[in-house]
Parts: structure tokens; sequence; C-alpha cells
């Protein structure tokens, strides 16, 4: 089985946050934090991504467009939620214009919480993240091959 | 015998020189940055993942233009390492960039036909540099072909500092790098999102960058032509040379900002009049 | 004597063609014409290679017919000068009436010329007779259906003067069969002032202002070259005593002083034929005939004249003046016509300034003179002409068809109109993308202008091949990019597709035939003209590169079809979300549906023709007119 947990890529995506927890995910880039040491990469590209990092809270209009870049990635791929309006609307959640969180839309794997979340917490959730990135690599390489034989078999 | 043997080095090992040199210029790039980067070996890592992912496209023809794009680029490659004519392997790698422009203008996607317009312009906007080096490696040698060009008495720079200058200019160009990476680059989040390569995923994704890693060999495999000579301890100053010319290429990404496509073709056209131009004006008058 | 049936028989057919009224006959007639025309072209090149290629040269007694001759060129004289005096434009009549005189004057009190034959068959005539019997008849039966759906569009504004139409297609086809042919110049001379004649006439078909404006255009420029022409001959047979064509070069091989001024006049005249700067603007002109015509000017005919007689005086211009000034010229055509065809959107424009652009790399291997670059000229003339009249006759189609010939309007050409889209895909491709036509022309162009220490010229082919690329791959993406508009209804003639059909056959095979082509034929035809024999690419290169290309393209195929059996996962492109599924329209901020639409860059500030036409024009013409006083004024002192 590959190490595909060596390269996630992300995808950043902003919801109708309020901008704290996007700013938390750049910092992650910085010197300070300095992602890329695990080989992360912030693409803006859903055909190229692993993970999709939301931020914010979903709307009515933004709603298709989370699910469109969604679908665009390609499998294997893994949802988190970044900061509380993420997860479940926050401090928004009673607005005419909010669903809640991003897991209205998506299946959302990995949330975590914090006004803003914090660059330690974005790190974390992405460390679990790329775990499962691995896993269902794993699966979904398995389940090709499953495939490919029963293909023979007939 | 010795063609046939570095034809097939070249397809065995090209890769891998080319993953370590781009490994090494994130490595460089992120240190430049005050950080610390990703491992050497980050764009193997990359490509093994992208293969294992899920297979993808926007238009069922890209897979075959990325395709015809990778094999002529290889091909160019191995013809100039088995030492052919020099002109040709550029002929190849032009029709082969069409090939990638097509590539990116099939899926009518905004980013990738923005980007392959601009990749059009930037091979116009080289494409005269490269062809003069040719020449001038031919006015140095007698030769175009380059088992000749290596079988000189003294090195072709020599003779032609000014086609050396141009090349390098140029090669900010193919290389990608910033401030010529108009039509995609390899830092994400721009304005054309990843331009020419937006809608490749997965395995496209992966040959499109395995191609790039053999055309950046043979580019520096060209850089190389302008030492080497018939003493062998030439060899030993060629990849010197060809490690310089990176990190100076690693040096200018960083350090400036990416231009308009108008002072890109402006630029390098001058520059290569004047550089080029004024030298195979010397070569050829004296 | 075939070869005076393929003079005569077309100029018989014209005759037929005013007088018959009836439609079906007629283009009953012009199919049956077109038939005999190839098949006659094929009997007379098999009987020439059965006959071993040897040079042929016939008629050496010709009092009659160049009677006949003089009396064909004093009527078009009159007709000439009567059509200025209609129109007005009573200077351009000068241009007619004074080289005709000269030429009946030496004709008739002039001093006792050595008999030479008239007719001479060899492999660079046979070669040309081929191309215009095989481009000419198929441009023929492919006017017989576009002229149809022209007339049927157009009937309120252009009156119905098909049989004159298509007696103008077959006197030019007559003519030109004559010119390349020739050998005594003096024939030659009448041939060209027909064909002049002959595109002029064409031009004006519709007889709108533009039509008659940009004809005329056409007649001066023509004309201007003819006259000097006609004041080359007149030179030539005072200082020799002759006027062939075949002696006139071999005196400039041997660099004989008196052969410097003929040359350079024929070679001048040859650079108003091929529409290099600054005669340019007539080719751009002929845009406003029916496209039929602009395919028979732009590809087989008219400007390939110009280019035949270049390549008829190569090796006397090798290393010469005349050569220099023929090649800066051609170089500069080369790299400024392909500049201007970049900035244009319509796609009969753009296919004229790529011809002018071409037309100027081919002139610029004839002035370099070397048996490399001569052997490269014809290459890049064999694809031309396929190429181009395949795209010509294919613009005109996809015209009919989608009432646009702007390039913008072709996106996803592939898609709306497979069979037309993919004809001119196969004809650019041929043009620039093919492995061999383009490249390895320009490669020879390249070392060979090296070779003779022409660094200007280097520089022009460097920056002028780079321009080339753009425009064309520019079109081709703009065609294979997707759309999901619907497709379009076909009503091209059965008779156009034949046309386009056969030409996209050729075109494929003239690339894969291209090494075959090169040892059985173009190889000779240098020995025969340089008297030594050349290579510039060995077979064994030349084989092992189709063997590659081949792979090459098999190896995507085979993956292609592959993955199609594969499940490929399609995605809707990326437009940040908002794509509405069908890679075309986006949801804008008000929530509606928006069409997306990629246009290409033109450039149009930079490069457009309005801002440097006027320039180049002046930088050519200063260097024609310097160039010009340097030769001549050498040559007289």
């Amino acid at each position: 089985m590959a190490k595909v947990k060596r390269s996630p890529w992300l995808l950043h995506y902003d919801g109708s946050s309020c901008n704290g927890c996007d700013i938390e995910v750049l910092a992650c880039l910085t010197p300070v934090y300095d992602v890329e040491r695990f080989g992360v990469v912030n693409t803006g590209d859903p055909m190229q991504a692993d993970i999709l990092l939301i931020t914010g809270g979903i709307n009515t209009q933004n709603q298709e467009v989370v699910r469109q870049l969604y679908n665009q990635m390609p499998r294997p791929k893994v949802v988190v939620a970044v900061g509380v309006c993420a997860c479940t609307g926050g401090v928004f959640k009673e607005c005419y214009n909010i669903l809640g969180g991003a897991d209205t839309t998506i299946p959302v794997d990995i949330y975590v919480p914090g006004c803003a979340a914090r660059p330690q917490a974005i790190i974390d959730g992405v460390v679990k993240a790329v775990e499962l990135f691995q896993q269902r690599s794993d699966e979904h390489e398995a389940m090709i091959k499953e495939k490919r034989r029963n293909k023979k078999g007939e | 015998m010795t063609a046939l043997l570095s034809f097939v080095i070249y397809l065995i090992l090209a890769p891998f020189i080319g993953g370590l040199l781009d490994g090494l210029d994130r490595k460089i790039s992120a240190r430049m940055q005050g950080r610390i980067g990703p491992p050497l070996l980050q764009p193997f890592y990359d490509v093994a993942k992208l293969m294992h992912k899920q297979n993808i496209a926007v238009n069922r023809s890209q897979e075959f233009l990325v395709a015809s794009f990778c094999m002529t680029q290889i091909l160019a490659g191995c013809m100039f390492f088995a030492g052919s004519d020099i002109l040709f392997c550029f002929f190849i790698i032009s029709t082969g960039s069409t090939f990638l422009v097509f590539a990116g203008a099939i899926t009518n996607s905004p980013y990738s036909s923005l980007g392959s317009s601009r990749e059009l312009i930037q091979m116009m906007a080289y494409e005269p540099a490269v062809l003069l080096a040719c020449v001038g490696l031919y006015l140095a040698s007698g030769s175009f072909n380059v088992r000749d060009i290596v079988m000189q008495d003294t090195s072709a720079i020599l003779f032609l500092p000014g086609f050396f200058l141009s090349y390098i200019f140029i090669l900010t160009i193919k290389m990608r790098k910033s401030p010529f990476d108009l039509s995609t680059s390899h830092h994400p989040h721009q304005e054309l999102v990843k331009g020419l390569t937006t809608e490749m995923g997965g395995r496209n994704l992966a040959y499109y960058t395995i191609t790039e890693w053999y055309e950046n060999v043979f580019l520096l495999g060209v850089v190389a032509l302008f030492i080497i000579n018939k003493n062998p301890s030439s060899y030993i100053a060629a990849i010197i040379v060809v490690l310089a010319v990176c990190f100076v290429e690693t040096l200018i990404d960083n350090v400036s900002a990416r231009v308009k496509w108008n002072f890109m073709l402006k630029s390098t056209w001058i520059s290569t009049l004047l550089l080029a131009g004024v030298n195979l004006l010397i070569l050829m008058l004296v | 004597m075939l070869s005076i049936f393929l003079i005569c028989y077309p100029l018989l057919v014209a005759l037929l063609m005013i007088t018959v009224p009836n439609h079906k006959f007629r283009n009953f007639l012009a199919y049956s014409s077109a038939v005999f025309i190839i098949a006659a072209v094929g009997i007379f090149t098999t009987q020439w290679i059965m006959g071993g290629c040897h040079v042929i040269e016939l008629f050496y007694d010709t009092e009659i017919v160049n009677m006949i001759i003089i009396g064909f060129e004093l009527v078009l004289m009159v007709i000439v000068t009567y059509l200025c005096f209609k129109y007005k434009r009573y200077i351009i009549s000068l241009l007619t009436i004074i080289p005709t005189l000269l030429i009946v004057y030496v004709e008739l009190f002039g001093p006792e010329r050595e008999a030479i034959a008239h007719i001479r068959i060899d492999y660079l005539s046979v070669l040309m007779c081929i191309i215009i019997g095989l481009v000419g008849s198929l441009i023929i039966v492919y006017a017989v259906g576009y002229m149809h759906n022209y007339h049927h569009h157009h009937h309120t504004e252009v009156k119905d003067r098909r049989g004159y139409f298509f007696m103008l297609l077959f006197i030019f086809m007559g003519a030109m069969f004559g010119f390349v042919l020739s050998q005594s110049l003096l024939w030659v001379d009448v041939f060209w002032e027909t064909t002049s004649v002959c595109s002029f006439m064409l031009i004006g078909y519709t007889r709108t202002d533009e039509a008659v404006t940009n004809s005329f255009r056409a007649l001066w420029m023509n004309l201007l070259g003819g006259t000097a022409l006609a004041l080359g001959i007149t030179y030539q047979i005072y200082a020799y005593g002759n006027d062939s064509l075949t002696m006139l070069i071999n005196s400039g091989i041997a660099k004989d002083s008196f052969a410097v001024i003929p040359v350079t006049l024929i070679a001048f005249a040859a650079l108003t034929k091929a529409a290099q700067m600054p005669f340019s603007k007539w080719l751009m002109g002929a845009m406003v005939a029916p496209t039929p015509s602009s395919a028979l000017l732009h590809s087989a005919t008219m400007v390939k004249a110009g280019i035949y007689i270049l390549f008829r005086l190569a090796p006397a211009m090798r290393d010469t003046l005349t050569g220099n000034m023929v090649s800066y010229i051609g170089g500069f055509t080369f790299f400024v016509a392909s500049l201007m065809a970049i900035a244009q959107s319509d796609g009969k424009k753009v296919l004229a300034f790529s011809t002018i652009s071409n037309l100027g790399l081919m002139v610029a291997c004839s002035g370099i003179g070397r048996a490399e670059t001569l052997w490269a000229g014809i290459f890049l003339m064999i694809f031309h002409a396929v190429s181009k009249s395949l795209l010509f006759q294919d613009i005109g189609a996809v015209e009919n068809s989608t009432h646009s010939r702007d390039v913008e309007d072709m996106h996803g050409l592939v898609y709306r109109i497979p069979s037309l889209g993919s004809f001119m895909f196969i004809g650019i491709a041929g043009m620039f993308l093919a492995p061999f036509g383009m490249l390895i022309s320009k490669w020879s162009a390249l070392k060979a202008c090296v070779d003779a220490n022409n660094i200007i010229l280097v520089l022009l082919i460097c920056y002028g091949s780079a321009t080339t690329m753009l425009y064309w791959t520019k079109w081709m993406s703009k065609i294979i990019s997707y759309t999901n508009e619907p497709k379009i209804k076909v009503i091209t003639k059965r008779d156009e597709m034949i046309s386009l059909s056969i030409h996209a056959v050729l075109m494929i095979a003239l690339c894969i035939m291209f090494p075959l082509l090169s040892r059985t034929y173009v190889e000779p035809l240098l020995l025969e003209m340089y008297g030594s024999s050349c290579t510039v690419l060995s077979m064994k290169i030349l084989y092992t590169l189709v063997i590659i290309i081949c792979f090459i393209f098999a190896v995507p195929i085979i993956t292609f079809t592959h993955t199609k059996k594969e499940q490929i996962n399609k995605k809707p492109a990326y437009m940040n979300g908002i794509n509405e599924g069908d890679d075309v329209h986006f949801t804008d901020s008000f929530g509606d549906s928006k069409k997306l639409v990629m246009s290409n860059w033109y450039f149009k500030d930079f490069i457009g023709q309005r801002k440097i036409m006027v320039p180049c024009e002046i930088i050519s013409s200063s260097i024609l007119i310097v160039m010009l006083t340097i030769i001549m004024g050498g040559a007289l002192l």
C-alpha cells in the first residue's frame, strides 16, 4: 500500500466565515508552523486536492458551490470542518440565511473546534485527516483490486 | 553503443534526477523563506499519491493529449542524449508543447483555457532564443549533432557567452519560474488557480509532472552542452554549472513577482536580440 | 503533345463556358474537364517518367504561334486599357501599354534571335504541372458546388455570372500550365500577363466598390511586375540575342555580368507576383472574391507562379546581391506577415497572411539559392499548395454553413460540424504541426542560412518561426475547444465534399510519404538544377523519424482506447464551484445562468495590420529600392 499520507494537498474553502479561521489556516503555512514540512500544499484546485478544509457556515448561496467542489475532488478524499461555524453554524446559526455547519451539505470527517480555531488545533485536525486519508486510500485500492479480480473471474 | 547507453540511462534516470532537483528546489525555497520545508523526496511522494488517486478527467481527449505531450517530450530528450540533432530535439519539444496547449484548451474551462493562451505566448517568447542557441552551437562546433558538439577542443561557452545568457534567460520561462510563470506555476493560489494544469487531476497530473522532470533534465542538458568539451573533467564543470544555474533560477523565483505577458515578451525578445544577436554578429563576422 | 493539350484544352473549355448558358451542362463540363485535366496530367507525368525523366525540349520554330501570341497580348492590353478608362484608373493603363508595346516592338523589330526550344519539360515544370492540375482541378470541382450555394445566398446583391467565372478559372489554369512549361521568356511574359489580368477579373467578380478597388490594386501591382519582366526580357534579348530562361540561368550561374540585370528584374517581378512586402496588399484584397478564386489564387496558381520563377532562378541568385535582396525581402515578409496574422480573427485573412508569410519563407529559401534551401522550399511549396487549398475550401464551406468565417465563431467546430472541423484540423496540422512539413523545411533553411553567413535571415527565421506557431496553434485549439452547442446542419454540396476529402487524404499521404518523395523526386530535381547530388537528410534518418513518429502517436492512441474501456470519472470543469454542469454556463451573482465565452488573444493594438502594415511597407520598399539601385548601378557602371 502506497504511503499517500506523505502528500496531503488541501483545498481551502471559505464559507460564510468571519475570516478569523481563514487567517489561522493561512498562518499554518507561515514559517512559524510551516505545514509544508509534512508535504501539505494549499492548492486552490479541487481536481488536485485530497483534503477539503471548510471554514464558516453554509448558507443558501454557497451550498451548491460547496457541493460541486466536493464532487470535483477525486476519491479518496477527506473533509475537515475548521472552526465552530463550520462545525455547527456557530454564532451565525440563527441567521436567516445560514443552514448550519458544513455537514448539512457534505459528509464531514473531522471537526476542529475553536473560535477562531488555533493553528495548533488545525494542524492536529489535518494530521487526523491525513491518517483517515491513508486509510481510505488503502480501502480504495483494495476495492479496485477486488473489482479487477471479479472482472477476471467472469 | 554509447548513444544507446546514454539513451537508456536518460530514460531511466531522468525522472529521478528531475524529481530530486524539484525537491531540492522546494527545500532551498523554503530555507530562503525561513521555513524548514518538505523532505527532499517530497515530489516523489506527490507523484506516487497522484497515481493512486481516482482517475478523473474533464474531457475524454485530455488523457490522449497529455500522453502525446508526455511521449513527444521524452522522445526529444532521448534523441538529445543519444547524440542526435539538437535543432530537431527542440522542434519536437515545441510540437509536444502544442499538445499541452490543446490539453488545456479542449476543456473550455476558463482557467486552463487562459493558461493555454498564455502558454502560447510563452512559447512565442522563448522560441527565438532556443533556436538561436542551436545556431550558436552549430557555429561553434560546425554541427548540429550533440555527439559532435561534445567532442570539441574547447567549451562552446567561450565563443557563445551571449547565447548562453539568453538561453538562461528563457530557461526561467521553460522551468516555470517566477517572474515568467504566467501559464501555470508550482505555487498554488494565484489568479489562474493552476492555469494550464487546473483541470488535470490524479494520473494526468502525475504524467504531466513526470514529463516536466524529463523536460527539465533535457533543458539542463543543453546548459551542460555549452560547457562540455572532449576533456573528461569538463563534465564535472558542467555539473557544477548546471547546479549553479538551478540555484540562480530558484533565487530568481523567490525574489521576483509575476509580470504581465507584454513585459515578458518584450524583455525576452529584446534580450535575445541583444545577447544572442550580437554574439551571432560577432561570430559570423570575425 | 500532351503539354500542348494541357495549355490549350483549358482555354477551349473556357470558351465553351462563356457561351453555354445552361447550368447543368456547364457543371457537367466543369466536372469532366477537371477529370480530363487530372488524367492528362497523370498521363503526361507517367509518359515523362517512363521516358527516363529526361529534359524534353520542344518547338524550335514557332513563327505563327508567336504571331498569335502577340495578337493575344494586344487584345489583353486593349481589354485592360478599356477597363482602366471605364473605372477612371488612367495611370494603370500605362503599365499595360508600355510593356506590351515594348514586347511587340522587340518581337517584330528587335534583333535576330537564336532559335530556341519554347517548351521545356523537366522535373520542376512537371512538379508544377502536377500541383496545378491536381489542386486546380479539385478547386474547380469544389467551385461547382460552392458557386451554387454562393449565388443562392447572395442572389440579390451579386449578379449571377457563373459562366464568366468558370471561364476565368479555366483560362487561369491554361495560362498556368503554359507559364510553367515555357522556356521562352516571351511566352512566359504573355502567360504572366494573362494570369495577372485573370486574377484582376476574378477579384472584381462581385463588382462592389470594394471589389473594384481591390482588383485594381492587384492589377497595378502585378502589372508593375509584368513591366519589370518585359524590361528584363528586352534587356536579355539585346544583350544575348536569345530569350531562353535556361540560358539566362546558365549565364547567371557563370556569374556573367550581363545576366545580373535580367535576373534581378525577373526576380523583382516574381516578388510582386508572390505578394511579398511591400506588394502584399493585393493578396489581402483578393479575399473579397468568392472562395474558389481565393483558393486558386492563394494555393495552387497565382502566387506559385512567382515562387516557381524564383526557384528557377535560384541557382543564378546564389551568393549574389540579387539573392540577398530576395532573401531579405522574403525573410522580412515571413516575419511581419506572421505577426499580422496573429492579430487577425477573420479566418480568411489569417489564411491570407499565413500564405504571404509562408511564401516569404519560400522566397527566402530561393534567394539563398543553395541546394538545401531549395529542397526545403520545394517541400514547403508542395505542402503549402495542398493544405492551403484544403483550408480555403473548408473555410468557404464553413462560412456557407455557419454564416461566419471568424475564428472565434469556430469554437468547438469539430463537435458542431465534425467533417469540416476535422478537415480544417488536418489542413492546419499539415501546414505546420506535421512532423515534417514546416519543421524540416525550417530546419534546413536555418542550416543553410548559417552556412551562407546570412545573419539577418537567421534572426528573421528564428523570430518568424515563433510567431508562426502562435497563430496556427491558437486556431487549432479554438476548433477543438469543448462546446455543447447543437450540431449544425451541413449544407455542403457533394462536389465540395469530394474535393475536400481528396485533399485531406492527399495531405496525410504527403506527410507519410515524405521521405520517399524526397528520394525519388526532389533529389533528382536538385541534381538536375545544380548538377551535383545533394542529400539534405539521409534516408535512414528520415525513415527512423517516420517510424518513431508513428510509434509516438500509436502509444497515446492505445492508452486512449484502453482507458475508454476503463471507467473515467468525468468531472465538471472548475469554475469556482458555480459551473452549471455543462462546462459552458455558470451561475452569476444574481443567480442567473450565464454563458462563458473564452476568446483568443489577438494583440490588435500591438501588432495589428493597421499598426504595422505601413511601417513594414516603408521598410521593405526602402530595402527593395536601395538594393535595386545598388545592383542596377553596379551592373550598368
